[in-house]
């Protein structure tokens, strides 16, 4: 049986650092329709603010530009797209890799895919060179409670 | 975020009250920074009590304060970390090199899930 999109939101912004902060609170409240746990609504809000920052710090580097959430809300699960129009990833498998960070002078960990790997269900990454980048992120809600009409 | 400087035993404490994430671990990083060049602690505190959010931005701050204060011959540890913070902690594997403090009786952290 095909899964019927229920609801649906898109958010554009600037990608600039202080507005990580915004568009978390913008997927929790998205998110929240479906009744998460606090543990649950953490870690979705967690693993969106490791993709925005990588669009921010990677995709765009010191240059402006815009970074696109499309969220769709499904009858017991979420997916998150997270885009942007930046340089885009050489190597999608070595990006992967936990530890490694193609900016460890700013002190990144390099821990980014991996925290999205493991707080979302799945995570598939659309990305070239030049291409931009496409996160897509999807959990399902364990806590969904069945609909009653 | 708070900074308390214990002369008596060389104890550095931050009492971290935002989100750190990649925006406010820049101004978190200097600040720190700062007191502890001035300073010169034996033992610094990052107290999470006041914390609900932390991403890999934040493990990229703890780690680097811990390298700077490794040099100084000091030691870093971590403190009231809520179950959320811990996991993230956890994953990242910065728990084999830093200790979580025993929480204190009155300041475990505010935000602990109630679910």
């Amino acid at each position: 049986m095909k899964n019927v999109c229920e609801n649906e939101m898109k958010l554009e912004f600037l990608s600039k650092s202080c507005n990580e902060a915004f568009s978390r609170g913008v997927i929790s409240a998205f998110v929240s329709q479906l009744d998460p746990t606090i543990e649950e609504i953490s870690e979705i809000k967690t693993a969106v603010s490791e993709a925005v920052t990588n669009s921010i710090i990677h995709g765009y580097e010191k240059e402006e530009g815009i970074i696109t959430i499309i969220s769709k809300i499904y009858k017991d699960f979420v997916q998150i797209e997270i885009i942007d129009k930046g340089k885009g990833i050489e190597n999608i498998e070595e990006a992967r890799k936990p530890l490694f960070s193609s900016k460890p002078t700013l002190e990144r960990a390099g821990m980014g895919f991996t925290i999205m790997e493991n707080f979302m269900d799945s995570m598939e990454i659309e990305s070239a060179l030049g291409m931009g980048t496409k996160v897509i992120l999807k959990r399902k809600i364990k806590s969904k409670a069945p609909i009653t009409v | 975020m708070k900074t308390d400087f214990k002369k008596k035993d060389k104890s550095l404490y931050f009492y971290l009250d935002e989100d750190i994430d990649h925006h406010n671990s820049e101004k978190i990083r200097r600040r720190a920074d700062y007191e502890i060049e001035i300073h010169i602690p034996k033992k610094v505190i990052f107290d999470f009590r006041n914390v609900n959010f932390m991403d890999s931005s934040g493990i990229g701050m703890v780690i680097g304060r811990y390298k700077l204060v490794s040099m100084f011959g000091g030691e870093l540890k971590i403190k009231n970390v809520n179950k959320i913070v811990r996991k993230t902690l956890e994953m990242s594997g910065l728990l084999k090199i830093i200790d979580i403090e025993e929480n204190d009786e009155t300041g475990g952290n505010r935000f602990e899930e109630c679910v």
